[in-house]
């Protein structure tokens, strides 16, 4: 009714397709995201090629890992959503337990201890549950009275605070801002109370100082000052972030084309491949490059909002709503700790940085969200 | 849960869902646009600013050494080369913990802690940043390989291909060539600006002899490079490069065959040989022993060899033909004789009576002749040159006086550095009495004059100073300065006559008779060498009494002993008749100039002539 009618407002993005709309619904796809996804990844793979030092290998593995995604991807879009209802608090559970194996049991690299080894494939819980927050916060608060009065608030806050500390500690800080904020995001949707998210604003702020001393490691606090004060520790800490600047900067408006940048074949560029990996972007293509990337992004959150808006429930609502703003954050995150506007928290680009997990897991949540874009429509309210 | 579903507003939530994707759709379209500025403030507003640091970052400026220029002799044999050697050399600038990085590099390779040391010294010397700083030359296969093996835990530390100096003959010419070595805080100190950029990549300096003499023109233009590097400082591309300029060749007068045949004359005594041309100057062999092998400065000398070197009671580093300063005993003799001839002094028909003494007019001490019964009642000039009489020369000095005697001397080069281009010349001593009186503080007494005659005394000279001066008798006259090169790249060097003695032809033939029978006479105090002769050589013996030990230290008796006796000279040109070689020998406490440093001049004499004037038997090289 009213959501026919706000659709009827926007007739481009109406139901008029018969035929197309008939096969995206049977085989639960959505083309025009599909089609998005498949030109940010292939864009992702020329600037993957020239970034790891135009090492064929290295494409090639990742159009696999792309392929396995998109596989995932599918997959995931046939499961009927209110499967993922019902199962989705289970799939939760499980999750903070594997969390919790990997706290005692995991595979370390760099300090950190994020990695579970299973018959010598490794992968990472802490991805699971970027899916697994937001389907089962909607999942409690779709069954609630929204907007959700202050107990569910606080359930829904356990809900959060439990996986999101469980990955602090391994220590992985850019995972556990995007956990945390895929679930916080799902309560902002459902309704939560402006005067709630006000005052948990300023709770934050005085929960910076105890944060700041007990619970950061000194990486942490390095890469923060390091954030403020690049000079400080040029050829440290400082490094990373002054080289990508410079790569970004040196690119201008068109860059210096493709494989051309220096600052990126030459080394100077640390994880060119992986987190910075929009640096050697920039640098070669300029800001239209910048531009084309962000613009290909935009319309997949576009896309992904428009889904959100279409869903007949709650539930599907709030998933698809969050999902999406959850792919922003990572975005923002990853462009802007490049451009020395964040912390380098470690945050990879999606569907661009070199890294199986990361796309599988992303590529997951588009599944999800296709399942709900495509949910068989019941004829009555 | 269905009671709950039946209380939900189903157009409440919606209503709600929608107002919150406007403001997250105006939140994520304000943080896009951030982001967007933030790339357009970095592209274009300061993309000048990052375009530069972006080119300083790659491109590096490395300077190119250039190749030190070669030493031949006279024949083109090499006496200095380049060498290819593996150096181990470390960039601060690349380096995490330093110390850590050299405590890796021990335990890889044999670095020993004067290795660490020097390169510490260097490391703060001033310097540009990034440039290699050396650690240890002449890595082996093995160590090569080992750090090879280990490179990823070693950043910036780069092994390559350096040339390094390298001397074939080693001892042979270590007093002549000299050597580099690294470039020292001190040689640092002396440096200008454009020393700074000349030596930008070069890592050793001449320190000695012709190596430092010749410092500029075997040294070359240093050459630059521009170079792309990735972060760890790995050149990936040159950009753009200024070739250096390889320092100059330098031949020498100087004749390998003569030098090792000297050498091998002096049989293992100390003292010192010069052979110089006498047409040109040209330093044909200069010997100085014990020496010691100068490729051991090259690229650091241990401080136990260096010890060894030092505190070695033959004094090998001391470079006896310019540094050594001995009383030239009778050497000096012919000199007076033509002093007294053309100053009219005596003539050469003057004769005096030998008893084994001289007493100077009222003074009761005797002034004793080396012979003690004397040369007999009639002793003229010729028979005072070929047995040495000193009493003959003690009257003619006396006659003389020290003013005619010193500047008659002076214009054979005595008392001054003769000019040749081999640095620490030392200039001797030829008295006067004006330099009495500022050395000493005393004025001239007469016996001075009977000491100066016979070379004793006051008087010291250097071997080389000795040579000059015999060659000067040789030319009749014309004194040359002494030459080691003879040319350097393509360009010849001039010879460059110093003085010219303009005596009496007869006084110069009567004394080149006299010395000829030195050699050649039946009495002459050098007959012993003449066996044999094809040619004619004039010469004159001498023997110095030892005053003073040089840089006496704690000598054990024996040691003492053996080092108070006399030393044997001998000055002689050859042949006689046409000139073309003058030798100076001093044997170190020999006692026997004519038994000992005669037959050694002999035997240069031979190799020297016998091949290249008188074409006859020695046959050997062509």
């Amino acid at each position: 009714m009213s959501t026919q009618d706000f659709l009827r407002r926007l007739p481009s993005m109406g139901q008029g397709f018969g035929r197309r709309d008939r096969f995206q619904q049977r085989f639960h796809v959505d083309l025009l995201l599909i089609l998005l996804l498949l030109l940010t990844a292939v864009f992702g793979l020329v600037v993957l090629y020239s970034a790891s030092g135009q090492s064929m290998p290295n494409v090639q593995r990742q159009a696999v890992y792309f392929v396995i995604a998109l596989g995932t991807m599918l997959t995931v879009a046939q499961i009927p959503v209110h499967v993922m209802r019902r199962f989705a608090i289970w799939f939760y559970l499980g999750t903070v337990l594997v969390l919790v194996l990997v706290l005692l049991v995991g595979v370390g690299a760099k300090g950190a201890q994020r990695w579970l080894s299973i018959g010598g494939f490794r992968f990472q819980p802490s991805e699971l549950m970027k899916l697994a927050m937001p389907l089962a916060i909607a999942a409690y608060l779709s069954q609630r009275m929204l907007p959700p009065v202050f107990k569910h608030v606080l359930w829904s806050l356990v809900l959060v605070v439990i996986p999101t500390l469980l990955i602090v500690r391994q220590p992985d800080l850019g995972t556990s801002i995007l956990v945390a904020s895929s679930g916080l995001v799902v309560l902002f949707f459902a309704g939560l109370r402006w005067r709630y998210i006000v005052g948990a604003f300023f709770a934050l702020l005085a929960s910076v100082w105890p944060l700041w001393q007990f619970v950061l490691q000194d990486y942490q606090k390095r890469r923060v000052i390091t954030l403020f004060d690049p000079e400080q520790d040029r050829l440290g800490a400082g490094w990373n972030i002054i080289q990508s600047k410079t790569a970004i900067g040196s690119g201008g408006t068109s860059g210096k084309g493709w494989l051309q940048g220096t600052q990126s074949q030459l080394d100077f560029l640390p994880e060119g491949h992986t987190d910075f990996v929009v640096a050697v972007l920039a640098e070669e293509f300029g800001l239209y490059g910048i531009l084309v990337l962000l613009g290909l992004y935009t319309l997949i959150i576009m896309r992904g909002m428009l889904i959100a808006l279409r869903s007949q429930d709650s539930f599907g609502r709030l998933v698809a709503a969050s999902i999406t703003f959850t792919f922003f954050v990572y975005i923002f995150v990853n462009v802007g700790m490049v451009a020395g506007l964040l912390p380098v928290v470690g945050v990879p680009l999606p569907l661009i940085s070199q890294g199986g997990t990361a796309i599988i897991s992303i590529m997951a949540g588009f599944g999800i969200l296709m399942a709900i874009a495509t949910e068989r429509r019941r004829v009555t309210r | 849960m269905s009671e709950a579903r039946r209380f939900k507003d189903h157009h409440r939530e919606e209503r709600i869902f929608l107002s919150r994707l406007i403001v997250v759709a105006v939140l994520v379209a304000l943080m896009m646009g951030v982001l967007v500025m933030r790339y357009y403030g970095l592209q274009v507003t300061h993309h000048q600013v990052y375009a530069t640091q972006s080119d300083r970052n790659r491109v590096h400026l490395q300077p190119i050494p250039p190749t030190r220029g070669l030493i031949y002799d006279r024949n083109g044999v090499l006496l200095a080369d380049n060498r290819p050697s593996y150096t181990l050399s470390v960039v601060r600038e690349r380096v995490g913990d330093l110390e850590a990085t050299l405590e890796l590099l021990q335990r890889l390779v044999d670095v020993t802690p004067s290795d660490i040391d020097r390169f510490y010294d260097q490391l703060h010397q001033r310097r540009r940043p990034f440039e290699a700083i050396p650690l240890r030359y002449r890595l082996n296969e093995k160590e090569i390989a080992r750090l090879a093996v280990n490179e990823y835990r070693l950043d910036g530390v780069e092994v390559d291909a350096q040339l390094v100096r390298h001397y074939p003959y080693g001892k042979l010419f270590a007093h002549t060539v000299g050597y580099v070595g690294r470039i020292s805080e001190q040689d640092v100190a002396r440096f200008d600006e454009d020393d700074f950029k000349r030596y930008s990549g070069t890592h050793s300096i001449g320190k000695i002899g012709l190596e430092r003499q010749y410092e500029r023109i075997l040294l070359g233009q240093v050459g630059h490079q521009n170079v792309e590097t990735n972060a760890r400082g790995r050149v990936l591309r040159v950009l753009d490069r200024t070739p250096p300029v390889p320092g100059q060749d330098l031949v020498l007068h100087m004749d390998i065959r003569l030098q090792e045949v000297a050498t091998e004359a002096m049989a293992g005594r100390r003292g010192a040989v010069v052979a110089l041309d006498v047409k040109t100057g040209g330093v044909l062999a200069a010997v100085s022993v014990p020496s010691y092998d100068p490729n051991l400065f090259v690229t650091g000398i241990s401080f136990t060899d260096y010890n060894a070197l030092n505190t070695s009671l033959d004094i090998p580093l001391f470079n006896r033909f310019i540094q050594g300063q001995y009383p030239a005993g009778s050497t000096l003799k012919p000199i007076i004789g033509l002093a007294g001839l053309h100053h009219e002094i005596v003539d050469t028909d003057h004769w005096v009576r030998d008893p084994g003494y001289y007493r100077l007019p009222g003074d009761d001490r005797l002034y004793r002749d080396w012979r003690r019964r004397g040369h007999g009642p009639r002793v003229d000039m010729k028979q005072a040159m070929v047995e040495s009489c000193d009493v003959y020369y003690y009257d003619l000095a006396h006659r003389m006086g020290v003013d005619l005697m010193h500047e008659f001397g002076a214009r054979f080069g005595l008392g001054a550095r003769t000019g040749i281009d081999i640095p620490t010349e030392r200039a001797g001593i030829w008295p006067s009495r004006d330099w009495k009186r500022r050395a000493r503080g005393l004025p001239w007494f007469p016996g001075d004059n009977l000491n100066m005659a016979i070379g004793q005394g006051d008087v010291l000279t250097t071997p080389l100073q000795l040579a000059v001066s015999t060659a000067a008798l040789a030319t009749r006259g014309v004194r040359l300065r002494p030459q080691v090169v003879q040319s350097v790249g393509e360009v010849p060097q001039l010879a460059q006559v110093d003085d010219v003695v303009t005596l009496k032809d007869e006084h110069w033939d009567f004394m080149f008779d006299a010395m000829a029978d030195v050699v050649h006479g039946t009495r002459g105090t050098a007959q012993g060498i003449r066996r044999g002769l094809d040619y004619r050589i004039a010469g004159k013996t001498g023997t110095a009494q030892v005053v003073a030990i040089p840089q006496g230290e704690e000598y054990d008796s024996e040691a003492l002993l053996e080092r108070h006796r006399d030393h044997a000279l001998f000055v002689a040109f050859a042949p006689e008749d046409n000139p073309q070689i003058a030798v100076a020998v001093i044997v170190e406490n020999a006692e026997s100039g004519a038994g000992v440093a005669a037959p050694v001049a002999r035997k240069i004499f031979d190799a020297h002539l016998r091949e290249r004037y008188l074409g006859a038997d020695s046959g050997g090289q062509p």
